[in-house]
């Protein structure tokens, strides 16, 4: 049996349909989720998509992170479901406190879209664990609140306990502190990142790479990883 | 009906780009005279009867908990206008 992924549609979600094409791509079944259900249908993981929920009104994430089924997402999360949180779906962990620190209006205060690099900083967590530390990747980067900032001891922490997953590489594209791109819980099992890897699962869809054009597929491996993952679990 | 203000400001070490870019614009307007400008958030709650001591205390728990981020953000007053 392929692993159920669950994807959670939230008012002003525009990425959805995206992840729910990366889950089956990566030979997951995708589960269509509702904001407003207190019913995860069971599922073994969850991807918060990208999008501007509730026209990021109060705060980017904000008012999605007190959506009904929420409750049940922070449930799951600490019980160690893998949870994935893409721009939007970033923000909103931050803002429920599944993970640590908060977004801002990007330092240049423009909306930024482009290919961005980044590294992988670890591979231990349930989103990374197919990929090589160190490697460096590309995936397309959207947003207007994108600057990832906390308490520098809560950085340092961070730093310190490897739950810095991704960082930006050579353009730091909204002025997060540290160059930090992505970042997860304590237990590896939640991560949360700004850029999209759901866009950038099929070639002909991705970002330009030196082999050709839009052939960039490096988003898919955050799925498979987490396909692996609960497939070992399971056996 | 009386009306409970929560007003939020971002914390001082956190860079407020909004506040920058108007200072910036009083620059440009050649209003010299300033050093800084921080842009927060004013909510006015309008309360269905009485504002009581329980009343009070939601607002206080909602103000920390979700009208602002205390990451990034102080609540700054909590006031009732009647």
């Amino acid at each position: 049996m392929s692993p159920r992924i669950g994807v959670i549609t939230f008012p002003g979600s525009l990425d959805d349909r995206d992840a729910q094409r990366a889950i089956r791509i990566a030979g997951a079944e995708a589960v269509a989720l509702w904001h407003q259900d207190h019913d995860l249908q069971g599922v073994d993981a969850i991807v918060l998509p990208g999008g501007f929920s509730y026209g990021d009104y109060l705060r980017a994430g904000a008012i999605a992170s007190h959506a009904p089924i929420m409750a049940e997402v922070v449930d799951a999360a600490n019980r160690g479901v893998p949870v994935l949180g893409i721009c939007n779906g970033f923000q909103m962990l931050a803002e429920a406190r599944l993970i640590e620190g908060a977004h801002t209006r990007n330092e240049h205060q423009q909306f930024i879209r482009r290919d961005q690099k980044l590294s992988v900083e670890t591979t231990a967590t349930a989103w990374t664990s197919g990929f090589e530390a160190g490697q460096e990747i590309t995936i397309p980067l959207k947003n207007a609140d994108g600057r990832f900032v906390a308490a520098q001891e809560v950085i340092d922490r961070l730093e310190g306990e490897g739950q810095v997953v991704f960082r930006y590489v050579e353009v730091n594209p909204n002025g997060s502190m540290n160059d930090i791109a992505g970042v997860s819980n304590a237990r590896g099992n939640v991560v949360g990142l700004m850029p999209h890897p759901e866009h950038a699962v099929e070639p002909g869809f991705g970002p330009d790479t030196r082999a050709a054009m839009k052939s960039g597929t490096d988003g898919l491996v955050f799925f498979t990883s987490v396909i692996e993952g609960l497939l070992a679990r399971a056996r | 009906m009386p009306t409970i203000v929560v007003e939020v400001m971002p914390k001082a070490e956190i860079l407020d780009p909004q506040g920058k870019a108007v200072l910036g614009a009083l620059g440009r307007l050649g209003k010299t005279g300033y050093s800084g400008v921080r842009i927060g958030k004013r909510f006015e709650l309008t309360v269905d009867g009485e504002v009581t001591d329980a009343v009070l205390a939601e607002v206080r728990e909602l103000a920390d908990d979700m009208l602002a981020n205390t990451v990034i953000e102080d609540v700054v007053s909590i006031e009732v206008q009647p």
